[in-house]
C-alpha cells in the first residue's frame, strides 16, 4: 500500500469518528509525521482530487477519496486477519502496521482467498482496537502500541 | 504502487519470505483444485499447465522455506494452507475454464509482483541479515524471472483459446505505474 493510500485510510478513521472534517493534527498524528509533511500529503491528495481541506477545519475526502481509503483499509483488514488467524502471530496490528507499506493490494486480494472476512468488512473496522470487531482476539499489548 | 519501506530486520524478512511461501502454496492448493473441476480427459493444455504451475511453485516454497529456516522462523504447513484454500474455495472459485486461465494469470502477476517489490525492499534496505544477502536475492530474482515466465506461458494460453475480456482487475492491473512494471508490458 503505497504512503497516499495510507494517508486516505487515517483520514477516512477520523473522519468517521468525528462525523466531520479530519483535523490536520490528528491526521499527523496517526501517520506519525509532523503536522508539515501530513499537510504536504493533504496538499497533494487534494490535487488529485481525492480530498477537500479547508482552513481552520480540517480535511474531507471526496467520494473518490472515499472509495479509494475503504479500499485502503480492506487491503490493512486482509493483513491483519491473515497475520492473526493464519500465521497466529499475537502482536498481529504491530506487524500489520510494519507490512502495510510492503504489501501491494495484489498480494492481498491473494491472501483475502484463504480467510474469512466479514461480508461487512471494512465498516466492521474499529479503528479504536485497531482491528475488525469481528476478528476473535484480545486487545493490543501496551508494548506493541504506536508511540503516541 | 511502490514499495515504500525497506525491509530492516530479520524477523521483518522471514515475514515476508512466509507470505511468499503461502502464494506459493496458494497457487499449488487453487492449481489442484482447478485441475480436478476439469473433466477426465478434457484441456489438456490447460491441465499440463496447471499441473506444471503446482510443481513450479512447490520448487519454490521448498526454496522460501530453506531461507526461512535460516532465519529460525517457522515454516508455513502446506495442509494448513491447502484445508484453508479447500475451505474458502466455493466463495472464490473462477466461474468458468477462462476464469481459471484468469485466475492462474492473476496467481502467476502478484507472484512476480511480490517477489520484485520484495527485491526493491532488500536492495532499499542496509540491515544485515542472518541470511546471506547475495544468495537471498540471487534465490529471490530466480524465482521472479520463473514467475515471469509463468505469466507468459498463461498469456500464450489465453490467446490460444481466445479468452475473453480479462475479469475487472486482471487488465487495469497492467500496464499502470501504481503496481509498477509487469512481466507482460516489460518484455514488450
Amino acid at each position: 500500500m503505497n504512503t497516499a493510500d495510507q494517508y486516505l485510510k487515517a483520514i477516512y478513521l477520523i473522519q468517521r469518528e468525528e462525523d466531520g472534517p479530519a483535523a490536520t493534527g490528528k491526521v499527523a498524528d496517526a501517520m506519525g509525521v509532523s503536522p508539515a509533511s501530513a499537510n504536504e500529503m493533504i496538499g497533494k491528495l487534494e490535487g488529485r482530487g481525492l480530498a477537500d481541506h479547508e482552513k481552520y477545519k480540517g480535511v474531507r475526502l471526496t467520494d473518490d477519496g472515499i472509495e479509494r481509503a475503504r479500499d485502503a483499509l480492506s487491503t490493512y483488514c486482509i493483513i491483519e486477519r491473515f497475520l492473526a488467524n493464519v500465521l497466529e502471530v499475537e502482536a498481529f496490528r504491530a506487524e500489520a502496521r510494519e507490512l502495510e507499506p510492503v504489501i501491494d493490494d495484489l498480494v492481498a486480494e491473494r491472501l483475502d482467498t484463504i480467510i474469512d472476512r466479514n461480508p461487512a468488512c471494512p465498516d466492521c473496522f474499529d479503528a479504536e482496537a485497531d482491528a475488525c470487531r469481528y476478528l476473535e482476539v484480545g486487545p493490543e499489548p501496551e508494548g506493541e502500541k504506536p508511540a503516541d | 504502487m511502490s514499495v515504500s519501506a525497506p525491509v530492516g530486520t530479520d524477523h521483518q524478512l522471514a515475514r515476508l519470505l512466509q507470505i511468499g511461501m503461502v502464494l506459493e502454496e496458494v497457487v499449488e492448493a487453487r492449481a489442484a483444485k482447478h485441475a480436478q473441476s476439469m473433466e477426465e480427459g478434457m484441456h489438456g493444455e490447460m491441465r499440463a499447465l496447471l499441473a506444471e504451475a503446482a510443481e513450479e511453485s512447490a520448487g519454490h516454497r521448498e526454496r522460501l522455506a530453506e531461507l526461512v529456516d535460516e532465519l529460525d522462523a517457522e515454516r508455513v504447513p502446506f495442509d494448513q494452507i491447502e484445508g484453508l484454500v479447500e475451505a474458502q474455495y466455493g466463495q472464490t472459485k473462477p466461474e468458468d475454464f477462462d476464469g481459471v486461465l484468469y485466475d492462474q494469470l492473476c496467481n502467476e502477476e502478484t507472484a512476480y509482483k511480490f517477489y520484485d517489490d520484495l527485491i526493491g525492499a532488500i536492495e532499499e534496505s542496509d540491515a544485515t541479515f542472518s541470511v546471506d544477502r547475495a544468495r537471498l536475492l540471487e534465490t529471490l530474482v530466480a524465482i521472479r524471472e520463473e514467475e515471469a515466465a509463468g505469466v507468459e506461458r498463461v498469456t500464450d494460453l489465453m490467446e490460444r483459446e481466445g479468452a475473453g475480456t480479462p475479469p475487472r482487475g486482471v487488465e487495469e492491473d497492467s500496464g499502470t505505474d501504481d503496481h509498477g512494471g509487469t512481466p507482460r508490458e516489460e518484455r514488450g
